[in-house]
């Protein structure tokens, strides 16, 4: 039965691969002509016209294009950076276990913050500990990262004069300096995911909480603490395992803002850098690993759900 | 404004207190957006002589920036960017999402496979990264900011809409319709739309918050509307941080301006789902 719904889940994720890699593939072919004049005006790209167009494959009918293209990235050529000259996925490699570090860190500060607070947040609700639970949790969800980033550079610098270091260490080099440079950019890009997990947890425990086996343990007489974190909180936390997955691409969207506030060499900031400087083959790449990655981890986190919860039969 | 009106405004900040003080927040933001020259003490990009990067004080509540620029009265004008963006972005969206999600959940088999399909896709973009993406094509301004930001709140939105319309489709009286020989057309307009209304509202106003947030983070990196014309997140980079240390207040009130405005649409946006959601009301079993 898993293994029909695995392969079902897989039938569906490809069409969806393969729509984003059209998406990925039309975005440059969308730049108007007089951009890609632009393009050899101010960054040099190519020596003419017709050099730069066949540098960016717009020379040929699109169909065939679109299925070059595709075969090139199916054997790992994401072809080379316009600026650098270096081939893309290469550059995406030295860059992409910090994005990956930067949001491993993310979601499990997110988790902290988020189970506690939405747990208590339900168990009483509409109480003074809920109001200001909420309250905070969606003040996380309105401030802008990039603000917060800000203030917790300049605050500690004003009252103490204590300023972050600049420079990016590398793990194999100073192993301590390296995780602790990753703590104050993590927890920020934690923060909004954080407060979306815990409202979740919050809604998801009080539709169980109203369950009629819940009643019926308050009857049998449990304990709040029993009802709560073993009745309630484990049929209430799958949606959050799921919703973990779906935030994904919104903390590694937060990673471009972090990433350029903290001046980490990550691989958003390689995007950025990439759009300011119009080199499409490395706004492809990226753009590309990055989807496709989302893609395998969300169908790893559904066959996982579908593995941890034993009601679920396909 | 008739008595029904304030008795309903009356029950709903009793009930729900955190959505009135969304509400109050939300009435201020529009009202600095319309009568910003009536509010705002100068013009935005008014040098004012002699007042470079000077603290808050009773001539200029919240400061002046490097360019000796009243920091009140932008924050005043900046209000008009967040909410024409908010709003305009919202009303492309949920149009758009309900367009997609009513006919999708609505007729289902291939079209909804399909439709479903290309969200799916949308949907595993970062949405910061695909925006700067078509941001890179269309190149920055206003409009290009609405538009790439409104594809992707459709695309999210259009999922919850799609499921609503799946459970009212379901409904006995839209069977019933149906064989009465209702078309389509009506089935659709008299009794599917009117039931995802209130979810449409519920979004639209969660929407509005994000929105802003994501404009004020396009803005921040350089992508949103072109100075002078203060944006709030474009206040904050650029001078707002060469001169934090100097001058932090040019970094502290924009980025509390953004987090009010959003924080004001969210929390209104909270408690109207939990006041039009009825599985979320009241208290627990117990």
């Amino acid at each position: 039965m898993l293994r029909r719904y695995l392969v079902k889940r897989l039938l569906i994720a490809i069409p969806s691969l393969l729509i984003a890699s059209l998406i990925v593939f039309t975005l440059p072919r969308l730049i108007p002509g007089d951009v890609v004049v632009l393009m050899l005006a101010e960054k040099a790209y190519a020596k003419d016209l017709e050099e730069l167009r066949a540098k960016l494959g717009l020379d040929r009918p699109l169909p065939v294009q679109y299925v070059e293209w595709l075969g090139r990235v199916t054997r790992g050529d994401l072809g080379e950076s316009l600026w650098t000259k270096r081939p893309v996925l290469e550059e995406i490699g030295q860059r992409l276990p910090v994005t990956f570090e930067l949001a491993f860190f993310g979601l499990f500060f997110a988790l902290l913050i988020a189970l506690p607070v939405g747990i208590i947040s339900a168990a009483r609700q509409d109480t003074i500990s809920d109001y200001f639970a909420r309250s905070l949790a969606i003040f996380g969800l309105s401030v802008p990262a990039f603000w917060l980033a800000t203030l917790l550079i300049v605050l500690p610098a004003i009252w103490w004069g204590w300023r972050p270091v600049t420079g990016f260490v590398e793990f194999s080099r100073d192993p301590f300096n390296h995780v602790t440079q990753l703590l104050l950019p993590a927890v920020i890009l934690g923060i909004a995911t954080g407060a979306a997990l815990m409202r979740l947890t919050r809604g998801m425990l009080l539709e169980v909480l109203r369950q009629d086996y819940v009643r019926t343990a308050w009857a049998k007489g449990l304990a709040e603490r029993v009802i709560v974190l073993k009745h309630g909180l484990r049929n209430a936390i799958i949606p959050v395992v799921t919703l973990l997955g779906t935030q994904l691409p919104q903390i590694i969207g937060g990673t471009v803002i972090i990433e350029t506030v903290f001046g980490l060499p990550g691989m958003s900031r390689f995007l950025f850098d990439a759009i300011n400087q119009r080199d499409y083959p490395v706004i492809q790449g990226v753009n590309l690993v990055v989807v496709s990655l989302i893609v395998v981890i969300n169908l790893t986190v559904d066959t996982l759900y579908a593995v941890l919860d034993p009601r679920i039969r396909y | 404004m008739g008595v029904d009106t304030v008795r309903v405004v009356g029950s709903f900040t009793r009930r729900k207190p955190l959505g009135a003080i969304g509400a109050v927040i939300v009435v201020a933001l529009l009202l600095m957006a319309v009568f910003a020259e009536r509010i705002a003490p100068h013009g935005y990009d008014d040098t004012i002589r002699g007042a470079r990067m000077k603290p808050p004080s009773a001539a200029h509540w919240l400061g002046t920036d490097n360019l000796s620029r009243d920091m009140w009265s932008r924050i005043v004008y900046g209000a008009r960017v967040s909410v024409t963006v908010g709003f305009a972005t919202v009303a492309l969206a949920v149009t758009l999402a309900t367009a997609i999600g009513v006919s999708s959940g609505y007729f289902g088999g291939v079209y909804d496979l399909v439709i479903q399909r290309v969200v799916d896709a949308w949907l595993s973009f970062p949405y910061l990264v695909i925006v700067l993406s078509v941001m890179a094509v269309l190149g920055p301004g206003l409009l290009n900011v609405v538009l790439s930001l409104a594809i992707i709140i459709a695309a999210v939105n259009s999922r919850v809409i799609r499921g609503a319309t799946i459970a009212i489709a379901q409904g006995t009286y839209v069977e019933a319709a149906r064989a009465l020989g209702c078309g389509h057309a009506r089935i659709l307009v008299r009794h599917i739309l009117p039931n995802v209304t209130a979810t449409i509202i519920i979004l639209a106003t969660i929407g509005l918050g994000a929105a802003i947030l994501a404009e004020s983070g396009l803005s921040f990196l350089g992508f949103g509307v072109p100075p002078p014309y203060p944006a709030w997140g474009a206040m904050l980079s650029g001078s707002g941080r060469t001169y934090m240390f100097r001058a932090p207040w040019m970094a502290i009130w924009p980025g509390l301006a953004i987090s009010l405005a959003v924080f004001g649409f969210n929390m209104l946006g909270d408690a109207l789902r939990d006041v039009l959601d009825p599985r979320l009301r009241g208290g627990s079993a117990r």
